[in-house]
């Protein structure tokens, strides 16, 4: 099994991704630092590796995958209540339910 | 690897003999006639408009002469617009064993599934005993497409396909992967990958198109259960859906029904040409699936990380499953397991030379999951295309 919960795809990117599902609290090692989880990050969703001023862009795989829409965190799970794509909005579930 | 030499030098890794309605009123026909080799080498396509298309009746005409189909067999019901006579005749000038019957000229339901099964029945035994020929890497045309994707698809099962695309180009084949609406904001790295400076200005226009097209009908190519699996945005999902094509040049530009010129790496547009119609480019995967097909593709790799479980009509789907948890629920419906990667217990290398392996056995005649549980699935809906120009293909412009 991995010994690392999180990957790095990129050395510029200023995510990691979980790769089992990870609670709040636990520590991450992001080289030769600690992140502490401030919110529960599910397999496969990312985590901020430092803090990012909202506007700022995203890094994943080096590049672009949007904007963040608040001031975010080290530690914070991230994903679509503080990140939007510069591109196309993203559709989720509760607004098809639940619309307007 | 055997293949099946089809009269235009292609040859087909399947021996499939297609049954094909020509409108949804010829589809219980078809279905009837076909049923009854379920899960067999009797496969059914078909396209329920009424209305005259010509991207529908060109995709027919790959289709029925794809190297994996042996024969056919056209199902009408007689009043609908598609040009039955000529896909007959194109089909019959390949070479194929083809029938048409015409349910209104036949005498209704009964009579015309009576003689379309006694038509499978004559036909199959000429299938069974037409010889195979050794079959070349270089000869293979191989697709790739995503489906039901979440965060994991893009660290695995992608880039472990971008490895096996790297390994199979290299042997000589084909490799197209897709879809132009999945690769918003990929745009300026491919076309730093394209063999002519025209190639990559032809790449860039047609992701812009692709990014026009979807702002106009206000929805991406974005899955709710997207954005359960980690996916946020539509750029981070291309970011990741990009990386099935692996470090190859792009050597040209296909839309749907165009066959690669040679060896390399393609990319298809499946995005319409001009305004906005007939809604949605691809309602689902395999509308995709049957594009890549269209192209010529003998296989197709097919990247999950919430678990899909399609096969394909004419063409083994490969499936790659990018999720652990996923493969350990779906096992049966799953080929190879790219998530071991996340466990650490396998790195990309290893299961990139997998899936090339896999490749080769399958075209060989092993069966895929989806192929051992009988899926067949096919959709084909309205479109409309130009031609594309020189500088899409510059080997043939050569």
């Amino acid at each position: 099994m991995s010994a690392q919960p999180v990957l790095l795809l990129a050395p510029e990117d200023n995510v990691l991704i979980a790769v089992l599902d990870l609670p709040a609290g636990r520590h991450v090692a992001d080289g030769g630092r600690e992140i502490v989880l401030r919110q529960a990050v599910p397999l496969g969703h990312k985590l901020a590796r430092q803090s990012i001023p909202a506007g700022a862009k995203i890094i994943k795989y080096g590049a672009s995958i949007g904007s963040a829409t608040r001031d975010i965190t080290e530690g914070d799970w991230v994903h679509l209540h503080n990140l939007a794509s510069d591109y196309l909005a993203t559709p989720t579930q509760s607004a098809r339910e639940h619309p307007e | 690897m055997r293949g099946w030499l089809r009269q235009d030098g292609r040859k087909g890794i399947r021996n499939v003999l297609v049954v094909a309605y020509l409108v949804e009123c010829a589809h219980h026909v078809a279905r009837a006639v076909a049923e009854r080799h379920e899960g067999g080498d009797v496969h059914m396509i078909g396209f329920p408009g009424c209305y005259p298309n010509d991207y529908a009746q060109m995709m027919m005409e790959r289709l029925c002469c794809h190297p994996n189909v042996g024969a056919v067999l056209l199902v009408s019901l007689g009043c609908e617009s598609f040009a039955r006579g000529r896909l007959l005749e194109v089909v019959r000038a390949s070479g194929r064993p083809a029938s048409l019957l015409v349910i209104q000229d036949e005498g209704g339901t009964r009579s015309t599934v009576e003689r379309g099964r006694a038509w499978v029945e004559a036909t199959l035994p000429t299938l069974a005993a037409m010889p195979t020929t050794p079959m070349a890497p270089d000869e293979l045309v191989v697709g790739t497409i995503c489906g039901g994707s979440d965060g994991t698809s893009g660290l695995t099962a992608n880039p472990a396909i971008g490895r096996a695309f790297d390994r199979l180009i290299g042997a000589g084949a084909a490799g197209i992967f897709e879809e132009t609406g999945e690769l918003i904001g990929c745009e300026g790295h491919m076309a730093s990958r394209a063999a002519t400076p025209e190639l990559a200005a032809e790449i860039v226009a047609t992701v812009e198109k692709a990014a026009r097209y979807y702002t106009t009908l206000g929805h991406g190519s974005f899955a709710v259960g997207n954005a359960d699996g980690g996916l946020t945005t539509q750029e981070e999902k291309s970011m990741g859906a990009y990386a099935k094509s692996g470090a190859s040049p792009i050597v040209g530009l296909l839309k749907p029904g165009d066959q690669p010129v040679g060896s390399g790496l393609y990319l298809l547009d499946v995005v319409p040409d001009g305004e906005v119609r007939f809604g949605f480019p691809n309602i689902s995967d395999n509308a995709e699936i049957v594009e890549l097909i269209a192209c010529g593709a003998h296989v197709i790799l097919f990247s999950t990380g919430r678990g899909s479980v399609v096969g394909s009509a004419i063409s083994p789907v490969i499936k790659v499953c990018a999720n652990p948890d996923t493969f350990r629920r779906l096992p049966d419906d799953m080929d190879i397991d790219a998530g071991r990667i996340l466990e650490g217990r396998a790195d990309l290398d290893t299961v990139g030379a997998e899936i090339a392996s896999l490749v080769e056995a399958v075209a060989d005649g092993a069966p895929t999951c989806s192929e051992a549980l009988g899926h067949q699935e096919f959709i084909l809906t309205y479109k409309s295309f130009t031609p594309a120009g020189p500088s899409c293909l510059p080997a043939r412009a050569r």
